[in-house]
């Protein structure tokens, strides 16, 4: 089955006989091409006790097949230049490169080869296992990241798939081995768990012609379904420091629990985050925290509307000296914007913003790419781009004003401090 | 195609068509970085960049938020040791909104002693948080090791103590000498007509007057006569190895062959300093990947040569391994850069630099904003058209001249070696709760 749409990024969307979903879009502006595939086989599938295994996955996945061994993935890549970046999220991973148009042919076949017929051999994944624990050390010694992922774990529950280390830890790690690998594969790799993008100077119709020559002959039933349990948000204020105090400076994650992507107050509350902290610097948290008060190099909010509520994140790093003032700045400036609700001109300026621009979001072929990706995983529908002015459009001040009264509340906050700080924040 | 036009101030314009997206990217460049600052300021440079997204005589400072973002559009700006540039990318009816803000910037910010003052915390923010990464911090050290006489020694966000008691009269005036039209480089690409833009710029820029430009001697950096090390110790997880040689400045003659070098030992990056590090290079088969890397050595090499106006420095970069010591990955590191120099590369590898990094030059002018990138960097340190040749220099190089280039620059006498020694974290008890959610 294919679709095609006539107007806006027009992309061609077809399901493959054995499921796997392949959308292209013709994009001729420079001679190449970007391929984007994801698999439904992010962290939320790591099997119990074994934290970190998509991400040990991801590392190794492309370390040999059962045709190809490690050096031959290698020479092919390095050959034309590719450069294949395969990461997890929560609920995918991702394998993403750009070719030469001349290449697409052989990078496509070796992609797909990486997707169906990895081996996992026994000594690459000896080597990965040192990479991903120096990894783990790296981001043990992160204020950024240890406040990052602490306010994941506070919020959601250190082993809930939304709250736990992505990358697992150093204990969990050494759990895993090849066998492990090999079962993780065999389960959520499959057909139907994938979706392939490809955009560039390529006709669609070539492109999901060699997309299924590639892919075509991989069979199997479609995989479990997932099992997200929801988590509701905190009913009280809780505030944790993790003491760093070999370092410069204190990293402050601060938030909340939000809502789903299919809520329909998701357009709220995406200009809600905008207005508050990602507008030009930072929105009004940069406004404040940055402009004003000269406390920080970076204050932002980003909003993550997910399969289950998502987080809405706050972050700033500061001096130890400031964490506390700056704490008090993001409460204050919470509950202004709960009780008041955005200005007319901040309301009208976010949402031209974010109308305006999706031209430049769209310019590149990873950037097209990354959009068709997200809009097929949260079934957004191949013309979503041509119907989100109308989706923005259609949100008040008020229903902003709402979103951020229900969930900027700071008696209800989470937040994590990592970094040289010994005071006695509440 | 690129039209090339001077105005009568000296400000050099650059406007290339390209009708792919509705957009334009406009980049203001000045030659000015943190190699001209005095003793003193170091970071001047950097903190004048700051201050000039902070209002203009025309531009209220309540104003500036807003001003590009109405159009869809985005704006930064960044300085490093040979430039500082400013950029803009909106809609094409943004135009002449992002030259208005360009001819602003260059004449009339206003440095109010206040907010002189609050960006002062906010550098010092970013100065820190730069220090609390080793990687940062042991990159510091080594460059400030591997100078001894040259300002490349400075690191471009400045000295903590310099950043301390610099004053509002230091940075106005180093503004006021450096951003002149004839010390300028403007940059127009995207979907506009040359001429009707360049009518635009004239308007905006056309009556600024053109300054007295001010070029400090520079010193040279005398010859390195043997191997400098530097060691730094933190508390830390992970240990760190860097190795820096004196590298080619843009214009020499072994610059090329030193960026295809480059590309056999860590994989090719490009030449874009804007976009080209921010996609991870091809490098599985490069030298110090296997060598380092695939034996489980290091969890990660990186390297770069980087156009620069003066010779600066090819820095490579190592993560050691959980458990492997320094001087183990020192040892291997060295022993497969002096397989290198002795002449062990071959044609193979020469060649599939060259195509890596050709495939490179073709992804990193994906946009309009990288493109209009290129042309104003060349310009800051030598010429535009040498961004039109990339591609040529790169095919012409030999592996003649890649094995000279080994063989002359990745000398012991020619090398720094920096190393990050952790030590053990001092471990202290997590304080607050730790609540457990609520299903729902």
């Amino acid at each position: 089955m294919t679709t095609a749409i006539q107007r806006g990024l027009a992309p061609v969307r077809a399901v493959l006989p054995n499921g796997t979903v392949v959308i292209a879009k013709h994009s001729p502006t420079t001679p190449a091409v970007t391929l984007h595939a994801s698999v439904r086989a992010g962290s939320e599938f790591d099997r119990p006790g074994q934290p970190g295994l998509s991400h040990f996955v991801s590392r190794t996945i492309d370390r040999g097949t059962a045709t190809r061994p490690a050096g031959r993935i290698a020479d092919e890549l390095d050959d034309r230049g590719v450069s294949l970046a395969i990461t997890i999220n929560r609920h995918a991973m991702w394998f993403v490169c750009t070719c030469l148009v001349e290449d697409l042919d052989p990078i496509l076949a070796l992609l797909a080869d990486v997707v169906m017929h990895p081996i996992f051999p026994r000594e690459e994944v000896e080597t990965k296992r040192g990479e991903i624990t120096t990894l783990i050390r790296q981001d043990e010694d992160n204020p950024a990241t240890m406040a990052a992922e602490g306010l994941l774990a506070d919020l959601y529950g250190a082993s809930h798939p939304y709250g736990r280390r992505p990358r697992g830890s150093v204990e969990s790690v050494e759990t895993i081995d090849a066998a492990a690998l090999r079962a993780f594969h065999a389960e959520r790799f499959r057909p139907a768990s994938l979706s392939l993008v490809l955009v560039g100077d390529v006709e669609t119709g070539r492109a999901i012609d060699a997309a299924g020559r590639a892919l075509g002959t991989w069979t199997g039933a479609p995989p479990a379904a997932s099992a997200l349990q929801a988590v509701a948000p905190a009913a009280s204020r809780r505030v944790r420091v993790i003491p760093m105090m070999n370092k410069a400076q204190a990293d402050i994650a601060y938030g909340f629990i939000s809502l789903r992507r299919s809520d329909p107050g998701y357009y709220a509350c995406w200009l809600m985050n905008n207005i508050l902290g990602q507008y030009a610097i930072g929105g009004r948290l940069g406004d404040r925290i940055r402009e004003r008060d000269g406390m920080a190099y970076y204050a932002l909010s980003a909003l993550d509307a997910n399969v289950i509520p998502g987080p809405l994140t706050i972050r700033a790093g500061v001096s130890h000296d400031n964490v506390d003032r700056a704490m008090a700045s993001i409460d204050e400036e919470l509950e202004k914007f709960a009780h008041e609700g955005p200005t007319e001109k901040e309301f009208a300026e976010s949402r031209q913003y974010l109308i305006g621009s999706m031209p430049r979001t769209l310019e590149t072929n990873p950037g097209i790419a990354n959009y068709l990706q997200t809009e097929e995983f949260f079934g957004l529908g191949l013309d979503y781009d041509l119907r989100v002015p109308a989706l923005l459009n259609a949100v008040t001040r008020d229903q902003v004003l709402a979103a951020a009264g229900r969930t900027l509340v700071p008696s209800r906050a989470t937040a994590v401090i990592a970094g040289p700080y010994a005071g006695q924040i509440r | 195609m690129v039209h090339e036009d001077v105005l009568d101030n000296g400000l050099r314009v650059l406007i290339q068509e390209m009708h792919t997206a509705p957009l334009a990217s406009v980049w203001c460049w000045y030659r000015v970085g943190s190699k001209d600052e005095p003793a003193g300021q170091t970071g001047v440079s950097h903190w004048v960049e700051h201050m000039n997204f902070k209002g203009t005589t025309n531009i209220p400072r309540d104003r500036v938020k807003g001003i590009i973002e109405q159009f869809g559009g985005y704006w930064n700006g960044y300085t490093w040791i040979d430039q500082t540039t400013y950029t803009e990318t909106a809609t094409r009816d943004a135009l002449d909104r992002m030259l208005f803000i360009e001819a602003e910037r260059m004449t009339n910010c206003l440095y109010d002693p206040a907010d002189c003052e609050s960006e002062r915390t906010v550098i010092i923010s970013e100065l820190q948080g730069g220090e609390n990464d080793p990687d940062t911090l042991l990159d510091q050290e080594l460059t400030a090791a591997a100078f001894k006489a040259h300002p490349y020694r400075n690191p471009t966000i400045g000295w903590l103590s310099d950043l301390q008691t610099m004053t509002r009269d230091d940075l106005y005036g180093y503004y006021r000498r450096h951003y002149v039209p004839n010390n300028a480089t403007l940059v127009i690409v995207g979907d506009v007509d040359a001429s009707d833009a360049l009518r635009r710029v004239t308007h905006h820029f056309g009556g600024v007057p053109r300054g007295d430009i001010e070029r400090r001697p520079h010193t040279r950096e005398p010859e390195q006569l043997g191997e400098r090390r530097v060691t730094v110790s933190r508390e830390g997880t992970t240990a760190y190895l860097k190795i820096a040689y004196h590298a080619p400045a843009a214009a020499d003659d072994d610059f090329f062959p030193m960026v295809v070098l480059d590309a056999v030992l860590t994989g090719a990056k490009g030449l874009n300093l804007w976009s080209s590090f921010r996609t991870p290079p091809p490098q599985r088969s490069a030298r110090l990947y296997r060598a380092l890397v695939d034996t489980g050595l290091a969890s990660s090499v990186s390297g770069g040569v980087v156009p620069t106006l003066e010779p600066y420095l090819y820095t490579i970069s190592l993560t050691a391994t959980d458990g492997t010591s320094l001087d183990r990955l020192e040892e291997a590191a060295l022993a497969e850069l002096d397989r290198v120099r002795t002449g062990a590369v071959t044609d193979a590898e020469v060649q599939r630099a060259a195509r890596q990094l050709r495939a490179r030059l073709v992804f990193e002018n994906d946009c309009i904003t990288n493109i209009a990138h290129q042309l104003g960097y060349f310009q800051t340190i030598g010429s535009w058209r040498t961004a039109e040749t990339l591609r040529d220099r790169i095919n012409a190089v030999t592996r003649e001249q890649v094995a000279a280039a080994a063989a002359g620059r990745l000398t012991p006498a020619n090398r720094t070696v920096g190393r990050f020694e952790p030590l053990a974290p001092h471990r202290a008890s997590v304080r607050g709760g730790d609540p457990a959610p609520a299903a729902e």
